[in-house]
């Protein structure tokens, strides 16, 4: 029988569960290494031969290329992870943020002064 | 004996401690969230315990999806401040208290929860961040600190009430150690916060200064709340409020608020912080 998932209707929500980080586990494994600064400097210097050391989906390597941070999230990528590719590039989570809402950086940081997102269409 | 005196609840934004390493405390956006410690701070002057049992979670920084414990408790001497991929936090590194420790461990697990014990342990903002704001910028921590990593990672996260009954468990632990220390716990993580998918930035007040009420008042009845609650209300990373459900459950049934604070927003972030000490003995 399969698991009960309450949370899959959330809207703009990825529960990262155990079906997801079973699909991330090379991917997330990957944002792992770029902890360790001499692999951020090779990744930078050839992110495709990086990533083609990594036995990672074709689908999750052009979504790392892309930094589609939402299509990472479907594909398995867990946020705090994927923290590791965004602060490679030293870019800062609410850089993230707001590009995985499709704000600008500017209108993201102006919601959040003002109190943030009202969790209405939850 | 060793008591358990008090217990903190704060949120551990990585931003909170960026300002204070890059000397932004007293700009606009972030003075009023360090304004908002500044009681506590006080209050932490004259009451410095010798050792916090510091609930926290780990960020993919020690642990990766290559070993995941629900409860992992710092054994060790000394844990290192982690490089999280922009170079180690300049704090002081944390100095443990592998007796009290190996002692919580043994009573713990008898008490039926399983815990991981770990012996080398790099400790990133999530147990880092709480100490800078309560204690300011210092060459050393004023006293030792047992560091307890929570799974809030991958779901599912150990349940509110597994979390309320472990900290019972933890407070009989403590209360049974022979040497005379004073021992405070402390909750990290929150308030409301999602930082993944095009729902980011979500923020809940209302359910935030609930869930601070419920934590003083009625923590039984708020140690019941589903997880789906929790993702629901306060977002998907507001969930790491489970672990504030341990560090009340270390304290008396009734206790003393001394401090409360909320603030929206610190980056993405609902901070929301309570000191809360035992009545006296």
């Amino acid at each position: 029988m399969p698991l009960d998932k309450p949370y899959a209707g959330i809207p703009g929500t990825t529960v990262f569960d155990a079906d997801q980080s079973r699909k991330g586990y090379h991917l997330n494994s990957f944002c792992m290494s770029l902890m360790k600064a001499a692999n951020r400097e090779r990744f930078k210097a050839n992110e495709r031969a990086y990533l083609d050391e990594w036995p990672m989906t074709e689908a999750q390597k052009q979504a790392v290329l892309a930094r589609d941070y939402n299509r990472l999230i479907a594909l398995g990528g867990n946020i705090y992870f994927l923290a590791k590719i965004f602060a490679t590039d030293g870019k800062s989570f609410q850089y993230a943020a707001a590009l995985m809402t499709g704000m600008s950086q500017e209108d993201y940081a102006r919601m959040m002064l003002s109190g943030g997102r009202a969790p209405e269409g939850k | 004996m060793a008591r358990v005196t008090a217990g903190v609840a704060t949120s551990h934004v990585p931003a909170v401690g960026a300002a204070m390493d890059l000397g932004k405390s007293n700009e606009p956006y972030w003075a009023p969230v360090f304004a908002g410690y500044e009681p506590s701070r006080r209050w932490m002057a004259q009451h410095t315990p010798d050792v916090i049992f510091l609930v926290y979670n780990d960020h993919a920084t020690a642990f990766s999806l290559d070993v995941i414990p629900t409860f992992a408790i710092g054994c060790a001497e000394e844990f290192p401040i982690a490089d999280e991929g922009w170079g180690a936090r300049p704090v002081p590194k944390v100095i443990g208290h592998p007796e009290l420790a190996s002692h919580i461990a043994q009573s713990v697990i008898q008490s039926d929860f399983d815990l991981t014990i770990v012996n080398r342990m790099d400790v990133d903002h999530g147990l880092t961040v709480p100490l800078s704001l309560l204690f300011g910028k210092r060459d050393a921590w004023p006293c030792k600190v047992i560091p307890f990593a929570v799974n809030v990672v991958q779901y599912p996260p150990p349940s509110g009430n597994r979390c309320y009954q472990l900290g019972k468990a933890l407070r009989r632990a403590i209360d049974s150690f022979d040497e005379d220390l004073d021992v405070q716990v402390w909750g990290t993580g929150g308030m409301s916060h999602q930082l993944q998918g095009p729902r980011a930035g979500l923020i809940n007040k209302e359910f935030d200064n609930r869930f601070l009420d419920r934590l003083v008042e009625d923590p039984e009845g708020l140690a019941k709340m589903p997880h789906i609650e929790y993702l629901r209300e306060a977002g998907s990373e507001g969930i790491e409020l489970v672990m504030w459900l341990i560090m009340r459950g270390a304290l008396d049934h009734e206790v003393a608020p001394v401090h409360r604070f909320y603030h929206v927003p610190a980056s993405n972030t609902a901070v929301g912080h309570l000191v809360l000490e035992n009545r006296k003995p």
